[in-house]
């Protein structure tokens, strides 16, 4: 997050040093450089094959990196190994990355083997390994690595058989001139110690002859190990000497132990000491909530005496937090005028001027992430060093992070990263790996800390909660002429600095103040809502409530003036344009997902496409059997557009998903197996948060704890066919996001469906599988 | 102290008697194919075999599995290539693969008993195994072509 914030800063319109650097390789420099350069026979030059143009990462903490003296190592045997910097936790990044630096450079998938880096961005760039963009950041300095590591190889040929470059030809893993041939491992050495060939010198592959990039041909690397159980996660992580840690941690944030009586805890066979931790309360960043750890030899030991522990908590400045009374204060403040955050026209007198108005509010509770893997993580620490294993998507955010918890250089921390049982957000914030490494420091052994389920469910940066309230006024043609939008909900910004009680630039942007109907007045607020519990980002983020009451009012809307809702919806997109946002009043922090607005503008004719696939795939207007409805939605996040087209059936009165339409243009394609795997998983993960995912709070408290509270969607009533539609662009519509955007379209999508098979209207999520 | 064979090899596990099978595989034999997820029965993603039935071995006390056999997902083929498996893999199945060895525990269990279910078997034997990043449709489609081909 503090990433975001620093990127922002950087890539404000008036600042523009990394654009420029792209800017000035025009076309036309890049093919007199082509010429003048060193040509490889069946390669087209830069300007042919891939222009590059500026992107996001260059702006994150550390940037991007070009060096494929640090990303690739090639063994005498011909083993090329990759370095995976970023973490995997599902997205298939840790494949899709190095699959494409080995399509450019020629390397043949089957003699690839990756590595995993650990957490060193001043090494690797950057490796926060969220907001969808690891492929959006990275494919181009990956094509960029690969085709450098090309050049050297065949520089290095060429050398060495004493021929001209332009004879030389690199194969797939060979290198040949006339009769000359070589493998790429005979010709390693040589041309790893060449110089690094400048971008404008490359010759880049033209995407016909891609063999693995758009393709979808490569499965997972971790493939073979997770269906034989080798796949190595953080809990997996044994060292000779290693106690486990599970902790009591306060029920409200910021509750101080009162009383402790640890007695039974000792007592359990297995148990060998018990630690105390400090209490943190918001804003304290990633720092853990503290509370009371119970170390033993073995995992079952360590629950079991933290579970023995007897604790009276006193209370805190959060102890009042309930549930209900916040959602109702919530929705007052909805209702009233809230703080303007982006302005069009005149909305309030456009909408005394109405012939017809029309008010609806929509909610959201709390929910926790609940990734399979529950978070974990190893530490080892030395009196002036140390070393973690840990699932976390920021390894060099922890590193930091842990290094001034431990009050040790950067420099002597050392962080692993495993392979992450599902992120989803909730290990950016690696709260897990310092109570690790506190606890390891204090009793100096190697500790791993165990979170339960109900650890997890209880004790998580949440997903906000939030009241949407949307008002339109009509002209007399029916026409939508004015619309204000209040967002009110806890800042994620409160984790971070103190709680202002309004949202920030970064939420802002998720689906708000970047809202496209063409409404002459708008005004789009941002009402006051104080966090009382740590709160965090969760896949999509703020897009998830935003796209639920806008698309959800889309349809209510269509209903009430009788018109169809997909030409309600494309009637409120309206023409097919650019938005502008200095000419629509967007706020001058507007955040574009960290991209350069020009790159990746708010295209309405995109927006409008997706929809209108998804729509016609789903056969959007034909007669559904009784009980049955479709339902549409569609969003843009992550800079990538999502429609899904949602089929509900109602069976004895339970709502059941059997089809989904899932289109997408995320630009570029890179890996097209690992985007219908997302879009699956996002229908998924959609439903899930729309029936059951809602955490709520009584005095400060969690009450939910296991799948039995906080239920998931499983086989026996899931989206059963989700069919993936992407949206084919050639490399010059540059990739974007892929992680997350699947998600925020599916519960209104849900929703409108359920309107159209019942005539009920839900606007609370999570709605429940009952009708 | 429990003695039984895991994955054919004789063990005993120096632990008291309601230890959950699930650790002591974890903990006390290094067998960290089958894992945590609920620790209460919820999600599947400890299954393993006991005397050949999938059982939840985070409600499992060693006491009820001595002198049985108990299968992991290490021991599940020699090769690692179990029916299931291969299935797994030519659909391309997990995504982050943590709830992956549970899942395919629980199938193999399936089909052992059932080589042929219908789609409402399938369904239903799998519902116990929760999968967060929602890969249910190639797992259904996976213990399909397992048994079927199809
Ligand atoms: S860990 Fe055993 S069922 Fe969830
Ligand atoms: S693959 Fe991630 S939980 Fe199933």
């Amino acid at each position: 997050m503090l990433h975001y914030m620093e990127q922002a800063k950087r890539s404000a319109p008036s600042d523009d040093g990394n654009e420029l650097t792209f800017a000035n390789v025009s076309r036309r420099n890049l093919l007199q450089a082509g010429t003048a350069g060193f040509a490889v026979a069946a390669f087209a030059n830069p300007a042919e094959a891939f222009i590059k143009y500026p992107v996001g990462g260059t702006a994150m903490p550390n940037g991007l990196k070009y060096d494929p003296k640090i990303f690739v190592s090639i063994d005498p045997d011909g083993t090329v190994n990759i370095i995976a910097h970023r973490s995997e936790m599902g997205t298939g990044s840790r494949t899709s990355l190095p699959m494409v630096l080995a399509d450019e450079m020629g390397a043949d998938w089957a003699r690839v083997k990756i590595i995993q880096a650990e957490g060193d961005e001043p090494k690797y760039g950057n490796q926060d390994t969220d907001g969808s963009r690891s492929m959006r950041h990275h494919i181009q300095s990956m094509r960029q690595m690969g085709a450098s590591v090309r050049h050297m190889l065949a520089s290095a040929a060429a050398k060495k058989w004493g021929v001209e470059p332009s004879a030389v030809k690199v194969g797939v893993h060979e290198v040949t001139s006339g009769s000359n041939k070589a493998g790429f491992g005979d010709l390693a050495a040589d041309a790893m110690s060449l110089e690094v060939p400048k971008f404008e010198d490359l010759s880049f592959r033209s995407e016909k002859d891609f063999r693995y990039i758009g393709k979808g041909n490569v499965p997972m690397v971790d493939l073979h190990d997770i269906t034989t159980g080798k796949a190595i996660y953080g809990a997996d992580v044994m060292l000779p000497g290693m106690k486990v840690a599970v902790i009591a941690r306060p029920p409200a944030v910021g509750e101080e132990p009162a009383k402790v009586d640890d007695s039974a805890a000792k007592a359990v066979p297995g148990v060998i000491s018990v630690e105390s931790l400090p209490i943190t309360v918001m804003p304290a960043k990633f720092s853990p909530l503290g509370g009371i750890a119970v170390i033993a030899e073995h995992t079952a030991a360590a629950i079991k005496g933290r579970d023995a522990l007897k604790i009276e908590w006193k209370k805190g400045p959060h102890s009042n937090y309930n549930s209900a009374a916040f959602t109702a204060e919530m929705r007052k403040t909805a209702a009233e005028p809230g703080k303007v955050l982006r302005k069009e026209g005149d909305m309030a007198g456009a909408m005394k001027d109405a012939s017809k108005t029309f008010a609806r509010e929509y909610s959201q509770a709390h929910m926790a992430h609940a990734m399979m893997e529950p978070p974990v993580a190893v530490a080892d620490v030395k009196a002036d060093s140390a070393e973690i294993w840990a699932p976390v998507q920021s390894p060099f955010g922890a590193r930091q992070d842990i290094a001034k918890a431990l009050n040790i250089p950067i420099e002597k921390v050392k962080v692993n990263v495993t392979l992450l049982g599902g992120g989803f957000g909730r290990k950016s914030k690696c709260d897990y790996a310092i109570e690790a490494a506190l606890l390891s420091q204090k009793t100096k052994q190697p500790v791993k800390v165990q979170w339960t389920r109900e650890d997890d469910i209880k004790h998580s940066f949440y997903h906000t909660t939030s009241v949407e309230r949307i008002e339109v006024g009509l002209d007399d043609a029916g026409k939508v002429n004015a619309m204000r939008f209040n967002s009110v909900a806890p800042s994620i910004l409160t984790t971070f600095a103190p709680d202002s009680g309004h949202q920030f630039f970064i939420e802002n942007g998720m689906g708000h103040v970047d809202m496209p109907f063409q409404v002459p007045n708008l005004s789009i607020e941002n009402g006051k809502a104080m966090a009382h519990t740590r709160i965090g980002w969760f896949r999509a983020v703020s897009n998830i409530p935003r796209a639920w009451a806008v698309q959800s009012f889309a349809s209510e809307l269509a209903h009430e003036l009788g018109k169809d809702e997909k030409d309600m919806l494309l009637e409120l997109i309206g023409s097919d344009r650019k938005l502008e946002p200095a000419a629509q009043g967007f706020p001058k922090d507007f955040w574009d997902y960290g991209e350069t607005y020009a790159e990746y503008p708010i295209d309405t004719a995109r927006l409008k496409n997706v929809l209108n696939l998804a729509a016609e795939k789903a056969g959007w207007g034909k007669t559904l059997p009784k009980g049955e409805g479709l339902g549409l939605a569609v969003h843009r996040s992550f800079v990538t557009y999502v429609a899904s087209a949602v089929r509900v059936k109602i069976v004895d009165g339970k709502i059941r998903v059997p089809e989904v339409h899932q289109a997408i243009d995320c630009g570029y394609a890179a890996n097209p197996e690992r985007i219908r795997s997302q879009m699956e998983g996002a229908a998924v993960m959609g439903m899930t948060l729309a029936l059951y995912s809602g955490v709520t709070f009584e005095n400060g408290a969690a009450q939910q704890g296991n799948f039995d509270t906080y239920e998931m969607v499983r086989s026996d009533n899931f989206p059963e066919t989700v069919h993936t539609h992407i949206v084919e662009n050639p490399f010059s519509v540059h990739a974007s996001g892929v992680g997350e955007p699947g998600v925020p379209p599916i519960p209104p999508a849900i929703a409108n469906a359920v309107f159209n098979a019942t005539g009920k209207r839900l606007r609370d999520l999570p709605f429940g599988d009952e009708i | 102290m429990a003695k039984m064979k895991v994955n054919g090899t004789d063990q005993t596990f120096e632990a008291e008697g309601d230890t959950p099978l699930l650790w002591a595989l974890r903990d006390l034999a290094g067998l960290t194919g089958t894992k945590y997820g609920c620790g209460t029965g919820l999600c599947g993603a400890c299954t393993v075999h006991v005397n050949g039935e999938a059982v939840r071995s985070c409600i499992t006390p060693l006491s009820d599995v001595e002198g049985k056999e108990v299968t992991t997902i290490e021991g599940l083929s020699g090769d690692g290539n179990h029916p299931v498996q291969q299935s797994w893999r030519e659909l391309n199945v997990p995504q982050c693969g943590f709830c992956q060895a549970g899942q395919i525990m629980q199938a193999a269990d399936l089909l052992k008993k059932n080589p042929k279910p219908s789609e409402a078997e399938i369904l239903d034997a799998m519902s116990g195994n929760v999968c967060r990043c929602g890969c249910y449709q190639r797992i259904i489609a996976a213990v399909r072509h397992a048994s079927t081909g199809a």
